[in-house]
């Protein structure tokens, strides 16, 4: 479990990226902090590994201050997945994923025999583990970086708009993925993303973030919908706006759904 | 050629001894740039001060460095070491700029991407940052390479034997033959070493010709469902 206590961070030119924010992250979940550019998403996930260090308040980990932890176990402990995957360039795909296990100490065999099975874990061919990063496609990178934040088997895994350089299908494609992979191996996870449909169809828990890093509704994703606390979450999930109004229609003696512009959005199952 | 035949043996030991005093300048210059040059790189303040430096210490002449240099370290002013010490001055100063240059090169991402995974700050030194510096790092190399071998000939001046010698005597003795083979043995030189190091150059940095933008493999995309675990 992770645990945000009353956690600001306020940088040294005064921007407030995070403003007092209570939040607990549920053991083996998905909780995904959502919210407009600037809000102190990114600010807020790396405060859990120590690459930010709040002003105010403490971060938890199952009970314990991270800030009484070294910084760099910490970091080893915990899996980071960022945008543009940040594999290191001057290694292969197998020696990326490696990466971590070696640095903890990991015998060679151990750790590239599990490299090898992550890899496929993530939907890659084995043919790809000794190409360069520069090689691959965007999608096939992504992939790496998943399977480099899983290879030391943290029970943690941090996702920073992960899938945000990708295109829509590949996006989608990563998306199903993750969750397949989060049903089997059942990690705590905490993704950031600016997409509120990817927040929807990722998280257990959503976490909405506002500028100036302040919280203004976390909840189950169907929450945000059947009560948002204010005008800008409805602003925010779209409830205010066509495509998420939706009514039923008989159509051949079916009932099929149609958004507030007419559009079929689906049918309905009896 | 006449004369080349007849005093191969003095331009062989000429050339090893131009080869004693350019290679330790060179060596030396590439690694005391180094950590100067990623200070510069890390701390805004001491990057002006240490270009500035460097600047000024290129633009002292050769010939009243090797002059004035025994004053400071106290060898003698035709002693091999005086010109070593003063050949790493000027590597030194063309090198750290290209260091500094190289590090900033390597990606914020890249080093977040290190961070983020656990190296400490030396680890990532030396397994990220100075690595993936290399390519640029390099192309310093070959200039200092190519630069201190030409240097090594001014000594000849003031009496420290190299290939330069060929030259100084030639003209004393109006020997054409003489000045000619000076000038191309110093050229092969410096072309033999600058090889030399591009070979080490992809040896040790095999990424960086691969990873080339533009070459990107398209073959390949995995289909989801070879996905599915066993
Ligand atoms: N090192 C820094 N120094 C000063 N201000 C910073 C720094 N890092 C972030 N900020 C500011 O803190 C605020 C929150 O930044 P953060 O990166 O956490 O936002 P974000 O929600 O991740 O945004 P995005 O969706 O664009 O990634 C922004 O106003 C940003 O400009
Ligand atoms: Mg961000």
């Amino acid at each position: 479990m992770i645990e945000f206590r009353g956690v600001t961070k306020q940088y040294p030119d005064g921007t407030v990226a995070v403003g007092g924010v209570d939040l607990v992250v549920p053991p083996r979940t998905t909780t995904v902090l959502v919210g407009t550019s600037g809000s102190g998403k990114t600010t807020l996930l790396r405060m859990i590994n120590r690459m930010v260090d709040p002003t105010d308040g403490a971060v938890l980990i199952d009970g314990t201050d991270v800030a009484t932890v070294d910084p760099v176990r910490l970091r080893r402990s915990i899996g980071y997945v960022m945008q543009n995957s940040g594999l290191l360039p001057h290694r292969t795909v197998l020696d990326n994923v490696m990466t971590v296990p070696l640095l903890k100490g990991t015998r060679r065999q151990t750790a590239r025999a599990r490299a090898m099975e992550l890899l496929e874990t993530v939907g890659l061919d084995a043919s790809l583990a000794q190409k360069y990063p520069a090689q691959l496609s965007g999608g096939q990178q992504q992939r790496v970086g998943v399977a480099r934040g899983l290879a030391a088997d943290p029970n943690i895994l941090l996702m920073d708009e992960p899938f945000g350089a990708v295109d829509p299908l590949v996006r989608q494609e990563l998306q199903q993925e993750l969750r397949r992979l989060q049903r089997e191996l059942g990690k705590t996870v905490v993704f950031v993303t600016h997409d509120i449909d990817e927040a929807f169809l990722l998280g257990d828990q959503v976490v909405l973030l506002r500028t100036g890093g302040r919280v203004v509704q976390s909840g189950e994703p169907a929450e945000f919908l059947a009560s948002p606390a204010d005008d800008f979450v409805s602003g925010f999930v779209g409830a205010d706006r066509g495509r998420r109004r939706l009514r039923l229609e008989e159509v051949g003696g079916r009932r099929v759904v149609v958004d507030e512009d007419g559009r079929p959005a689906g049918v309905l199952e009896p | 050629m006449n004369w080349l035949v007849q005093n191969l043996g003095l331009v062989g030991e000429l050339l090893l001894v131009h080869l004693a005093l350019s290679v330790p300048a060179i060596i030396l210059s590439f690694v005391i740039a180094i950590p100067i040059g990623y200070l510069a790189h890390r701390q805004r303040w001491a990057r002006g001060v240490l270009l500035t430096l460097c600047g000024v210490l290129y633009a002292i002449p050769s010939l009243a460095l090797f002059i004035a240099l025994p004053a400071i370290t106290g060898f003698g002013i035709r002693s091999p070491l005086n010109l070593v010490v003063a050949l790493t001055l000027y590597g030194i100063a063309v090198m750290v700029r290209t260091a500094a240059d190289a590090f900033d090169a390597v990606s914020p991402d890249t080093r977040l991407a290190a961070t983020a995974m656990g190296y400490s700050a030396a680890g990532r030194f030396w397994a990220v940052e100075l690595p993936l510096a290399g390519p640029v790092l390099l192309a310093g190399l070959r200039v200092v390479i190519v630069s201190t071998v030409s240097l090594v000939t001014v000594g000849a001046v003031i009496g420290v034997q190299s290939l330069g010698s060929l030259f100084t005597d030639g003209f004393q003795r109006g020997i054409v033959a003489e000045i000619v083979t000076g000038i191309v043995a110093t050229m092969v030189l410096a072309l033999v070493l600058d090889a030399l190091s591009v070979l080490a150059g992809r040896l040790l940095l095999p990424w960086a010709r691969r990873a080339a933008p533009g070459r990107r493999s398209s073959s390949q995309a995995a289909p989801i469902e070879a996905g599915e675990p066993a």
